[in-house]
């Protein structure tokens, strides 16, 4: 159940990009037989993920990875209008992709605002038109946070941008081939999206750029990708992401219902059984897969290896979790403290769980959890204060 | 999973000693809430022995697994051997900890070290290089290793 770190590949997927592991490996860019079977994978994969987001398909450009994406959006799309300004909107609970591309930018002179977000981790759209000032040239708000699941209100956003003004771009990594996303409706000039987060295979991901749109490339090379991305094709991960990119279209309205009802029996179940226990994210505008809590007492590591002993995979933002023992700059931003971050859970649902697994979960959780509370010293604080 | 040993992983499945002594005669308590370990340990002391040692911890494996062996190498020790476990031989006893996860074995040792302490000034025992000092300040930052 931790799908937001790996989503196991598709069959379908798999099968669309073997035949570019074996017999058509050519080149993209050669003039031979060889290269037009490549070439017209990659151009027909451009096409499935447009047709995901509804964009037009020589607007997207394939990358590596949505950390790439949001890297060359960011830094990109800011070098290329700094001569207009240079001021940078963001939302303060970017990924780090986001974030730290405009610590990059801030080197470089540009001055970067952080939009806040309630404690369901949403971001006011007017806050967001609050701090655009004549000379920002970029606003940068998630589509869906991979940590909590809330999905942002990027339509509102959009609208309350001024004409002429900002462009915006969204990371719709956690989002795209997960919930509907529409370039023209929710009003962007660029997006992110990655194909692991919706059963395609890793190193495979893309920018969507609106047409005349400028952005300058971050790597210098030849003419792949238009000249936005050089560097040779990797062209199994791009039809596998165009066979995901596909399906997930496809398959969109069954998959989100069947997630949906998944993660609300997990979130129930989750709340009723376990004692203060508390929901992260916003209640309904959130992600069909993502069941994500806040478990009082105890510390999320020790939570994850109990859970693991019994087979069970999923995540948390705990400081001790993460290699640079922080907590996860999300939950802190919502307002929620160090001691509460710290018994994070994030269960991110695929479409191979079931209701089998769920029931799973709230059986050996809830017994994870009082045994670590056992012994916690906060926990037995606590239950001394009650009784005091 | 964290890379741990399979002594770390057989302490924090199974810890050693965990609880608490109502009648404690000493009690030290260690914690930062922001890297998120705390631990309390309990020692009961007779005849100047450690005769039993129980603790309760929050926080991640490493911590667990650090109390566990604490409590395993002074139990029935006398105050002075007790006193010479530091952190280097809590981990080597753990066949180890990741680097990131080694300031959990200073707060095993330091959470020890302070119920000796509060045992000692308690029933007025001086124990030179413990009750003639301040006590340490614990390191805020000692979970940004």
């Amino acid at each position: 159940m931790d799908n937001v770190a790996a989503s196991p590949l598709l069959p379908e997927v798999r099968e669309a990009m073997l035949p570019y592991l074996g017999e058509i490996f050519g080149n993209p860019q050669s003039l031979h037989d060889w290269g037009d079977g490549a070439r017209e994978a990659v151009e027909g994969a451009r096409e499935q993920v447009a047709a995901l987001i509804g964009g037009a398909p020589e607007e997207v450009t394939f990358t590596s990875s949505g950390t790439e994406a949001n890297n060359m959006a960011i830094k990109g799309i800011a070098r290329a209008r700094a001569d207009r300004g240079k001021h940078i909107v963001v939302s303060a609970i970017e990924h780090f992709s986001v974030l730290n591309s405009t610590r990059t930018l801030q080197k470089e002179g540009f001055e970067v605002s952080l939009a806040p977000v309630d404690s369901n981790g949403t971001v006011d759209p007017a806050e967001v038109a609050g701090l655009v000032r004549p000379d920002t040239v970029l606003v940068s708000v998630m589509h869906a946070s991979g940590e909590v699941g809330t999905v942002q209100p990027i339509a509102e956003i959009a609208a309350r941008l001024p004409k002429d003004g900002p462009l915006f771009h969204t990371d719709a990594v956690a989002s795209a081939g997960n919930i509907a996303v529409n370039v023209k409706e929710l009003g962007l000039h660029a997006l992110s999206l990655a194909g692991n987060q919706f059963n395609g295979p890793r190193g495979s991901a893309a920018l969507w750029v609106r047409r005349g749109v400028r952005i300058l490339p971050l790597l210098d090379g030849g003419i792949q990708e238009g000249g936005r991305r050089p560097g040779t094709e990797d062209v199994p991960a791009i039809a596998g992401l165009g066979k995901a990119a596909e399906i997930a279209r496809r398959d969109l309205d069954g998959r989100m219902k069947k997630l949906s009802g998944l993660r609300d029996m997990l979130i129930d179940g989750v709340l009723s059984k376990v004692e203060h226990s508390s929901l992260t994210g916003h209640p309904v505008n959130r992600l069909p897969g993502y069941a994500s809590f806040c478990l009082r007492f105890i510390e999320g590591e020790a939570i994850l290896m109990l859970l693991n002993s019994h087979g069970i995979a999923a995540a948390s933002g705990s400081a001790c979790t993460s290699r640079a023992l922080k907590a996860s700059h999300v939950l802190l931003a919502m307002g929620i403290n160090h001691e509460l971050a710290q018994g994070s859970m994030l269960f991110t649902l695929g479409p191979d769980n079931n209701e089998e697994d769920v029931n799973y979960v709230l059986e050996k959780l809830p017994q994870v959890v009082d045994r670590l509370r056992q012994m916690s010293p906060l926990y037995s604080k606590y239950l001394k204060e009650q009784k005091g | 999973m964290p890379v741990y040993s399979e002594k770390v992983m057989q302490h924090f499945m199974s810890p050693h000693n965990v609880g608490e002594i109502a009648d404690a005669d000493g009690v030290g308590e260690v914690g930062n809430p922001v890297c998120g370990d705390m631990m309390t340990f309990y020692i009961k002391v007779k005849d100047n022995r450690i005769e039993d040692v129980k603790y309760k911890t929050f926080g991640c494996g490493a911590a667990i697994a650090v109390s566990s062996m604490v409590s395993d190498l002074v139990k029935g020790k006398t105050l002075e051997e007790a006193l010479t476990v530091t952190p280097a031989m809590v981990a080597k006893e753990l066949e180890g900890l990741p680097k990131n996860k080694m300031h959990c074995s200073n707060l095993g040792a330091q959470a020890l070290h302070k119920a000796i302490r509060n045992y000692a000034i308690n029933n007025k025992i001086d124990i030179p290089g413990l009750t003639d000092k301040e006590e340490p300040e614990e390191d805020e930052h000692a979970c940004e290793t």
